[in-house]
């Protein structure tokens, strides 16, 4: 099969369901010639054109807004935030609005938009770094996803662009240079499906976003060191697969949950709450370990980014804990 | 465009229906018959009404969290808004919005907002739909003065005039931001300046003379339709009764509201008709009767019909049911 990087699988998807939807267009911040400050829309705006392609002034509230907008007049936006972080200058949009406009107003109206959002830590200090999933997790109405491989980037994102509510989409700065394997025909993937990227016996590590990566390279080293480790990635966090987490635990008996956001309120600590809650907790052998970025801010100097940022070592660590 | 006698006289009982449902509602308001609070449109009744009515029905417009009366101009069924109020299943929003997001999409209204300023940048949402759509139709945008300060209506209103966006945008500027005036959170006297900033116009009307905000809005809207882009224009109003339930209204002088009520804008409008032959004392009884008679029937609906079932808490959170909630 083929082989492409995350950036591409989600030019794809772009291209592909602009393609199939004339309602479906692209707005944000340099996306046009600029070819988005990550290269992801690139030359889109040859093929489709600047009315599709909308670069718009420095105004993420007006961006969000303008996406809930037309969507409740049959348009499919996909904005583009450049940064997760500035998603709070956006957060009115929404939060009180996009996510809500549904249930207030009885279901007479929804908003089917999607929000692309670039996080994770990539050498740029506090502002240009973050992973604020749980921010958008909390608020009921909002579904959120959060891709590690190309081929779930693309999948997932024609799956968001189809969907009739707001679809919050986390993609890792990390993740677009990542390859993978990406068929050249046409398919989607569901919300609400982990997948199960490495089977295990002995331990299970729920890991997002780019922490997939380092997990399937811990289980490597795991390996070598007796330890057959099972690596969840959810994909989605709303609507989540608690049924495939319960089965994971269920059979490994052991839980270590990554992620590179903060811990205190992390998506992280909810997991492992539901996992309490399930039938899965009567199989667990251990408590509940996370590994996830610290009660800090991202900070700049690459010694202590790479402090931040939970590494292999740190997740081995938390296996090796708990199998031993 | 000359207004038909049909349609003044309809406009004249759209204020009347405005008046008496919230005058109804601030009485089971402060009944506690209604619980939680709500924003009386009254005294600012010419604003939602001219405005309104220099659309076309099939035009859009978004509100805010003082919604009742956009809504009643509009053409939303009163008895539906009242059991909104009243937290009835049978309410627009089948109880779920209540006063601050009263709502009833068939009639092309987007939505009142519990957020100053938050409808701003949908509104231009939507009418970047109506352009990419070609379309014929325009969004009107209803905020307040207090939202002009907010950064969504500078962002939102900058996009819009880049863009030449078919949107007007109307402030109804009642003088205070729940307690704070005008002359405290702006620098300058004239909001309608504020357009200039943008590159669009920006034009003050009486907002207590409807058919001054009638003949604004009409060419705002035909501008807006033929492609000239977005307008502001700010109509100068007063509400009568205070922010909300809660407000003892200590910022304002009787003086000040006494000021306000004689230049009543549904007396303003009836003297109008009157001199022009259409409107005469018994008509106009007539026409109180019916509209009292209707906001009686509306509060008898909102009364009988029954609350949500408890599991309706559920419903309406995503359009599919595959979150588990």
């Amino acid at each position: 099969m083929r082989v492409i990087t995350g950036r591409e699988a989600v030019r794809e998807a772009l291209r592909e369901e602009m393609q199939r939807d004339e309602n479906v267009f692209i707005i944000g911040e340099d996306v046009g010639v600029y070819g988005g400050a990550f290269g992801v829309t690139g030359n889109l705006i040859e093929e489709f054109g600047e009315e599709r392609v909308r670069d718009t002034p420095i105004s993420e509230a007006a961006i969000a807004g303008a996406a809930v907008g037309a969507s409740l007049l049959g348009m499919r936006p996909v904005a583009e935030i450049m940064f997760m972080d500035f998603v709070t200058i956006a957060s009115d949009q929404l939060m009180n609005q996009g996510a809500k406009i549904h249930y207030m107003f009885g279901g007479q109206q929804n908003a089917p938009f999607v929000m692309r959002m670039p996080a994770g830590a990539a050498e740029a200090g506090a502002q240009h770094t973050q992973s604020l999933e749980a921010l958008l997790y909390h608020i009921p109405g909002l579904k959120v996803v959060m891709p590690s491989t190309p081929y779930d980037l693309k999948g997932l994102l024609k799956t968001a662009i189809r969907d009739d509510n707001p679809v919050m989409f986390v993609e890792h700065k990390k993740g677009y240079g990542e390859k993978g394997e990406v068929p050249e025909e046409e398919y989607t993937i569901p919300f609400g499906k982990a997948d199960i990227k490495r089977e295990g016996k002995d331990v299970t590590i729920i890991a997002t976003s780019h922490m997939v990566f380092k997990a399937l390279n811990a289980a490597e080293t795991l390996a070598e060191k007796g330890v057959d480790a099972e690596v969840l990635d959810p994909r989605t966090l709303v609507p989540l697969d608690m049924e495939s987490i319960v089965k994971s635990v269920s059979k490994t008996g052991k839980v270590v949950i990554v992620h590179e956001a903060p811990r205190r309120g992390g998506v992280g600590g909810d997991i492992a709450a539901r996992i309490s809650d399930s039938e899965a907790f009567y199989y667990l052998e251990k408590p509940i370990k996370r590994v996830t970025g610290p009660n800090t801010p991202v900070p700049f100097s690459p010694v202590l980014e790479a402090e931040f940022i939970p590494s292999e070592e740190k997740i081995i660590d938390a296996v090796m804990k708990l199998t031993k | 465009m000359e207004l038909s006698e049909a349609k003044k006289l309809k406009m004249y009982r759209d204020m009347w229906r405005i008046r008496q449902f919230e005058r109804k509602v601030d009485q089971f308001i402060s009944r506690g018959d209604i619980t939680g609070t709500t924003h009386l449109y009254i005294g600012e009744e010419a604003t939602a009404v001219g405005a309104i009515n220099a659309l076309k029905d099939e035009d859009y417009i978004s509100s805010t969290h003082r919604g009742h009366g956009h809504a009643i101009a509009k053409g939303s069924d009163i008895k539906e808004m009242m059991a909104e109020l009243f937290g009835k299943r049978t309410g627009a929003c089948k109880g779920k919005g209540g006063s601050l997001h009263i709502i009833d999409t068939s009639t092309n209204n987007l939505g009142a907002n519990g957020i100053v300023g938050g409808g701003i940048p949908i509104a231009v949402g939507a009418a970047l739909a109506l352009k990419m759509q070609n379309r014929d139709e325009v969004v009107l945008n209803f905020f307040g003065d207090g939202a002009m300060n907010q950064g969504a209506f500078h962002e939102a209103t900058n996009l819009a005039a880049a863009w030449n966006l078919p949107v007007v945008f109307l402030c109804e500027n009642n003088q205070y931001g729940m307690s704070t005036s005008i002359e405290k959170a702006f620098k300058i006297k004239d909001l309608a300046k504020r357009g200039e900033a943008y590159g669009i116009p920006g034009v003050r009307v009486d907002g207590n003379k409807a058919l001054e905000v009638y003949d604004t809005v009409l060419e705002a809207a035909k501008k807006a339709r033929n492609g000239g882009g977005p307008s502001l224009i700010v109509s100068e109003t007063y509400r009568w009764k205070g922010h909300s339930k809660s407000d003892a209204k200590v910022y304002r002088t009787k003086e000040e509201e006494e000021e306000w009520k004689q230049r009543d804008p549904i007396a303003d409008f009836e003297q109008i008709l009157i001199e022009q032959n259409l409107l005469d004392e018994d008509k106009i009884k007539e026409i109180k009767n019916e509209v009292d008679a209707e906001v009686k029937e509306a509060v008898e609906f909102a009364k009988e019909s029954p609350y949500p079932d408890k599991d309706e808490i559920f419903d309406d959170v995503y359009v599919d049911r595959e979150v588990e909630l």
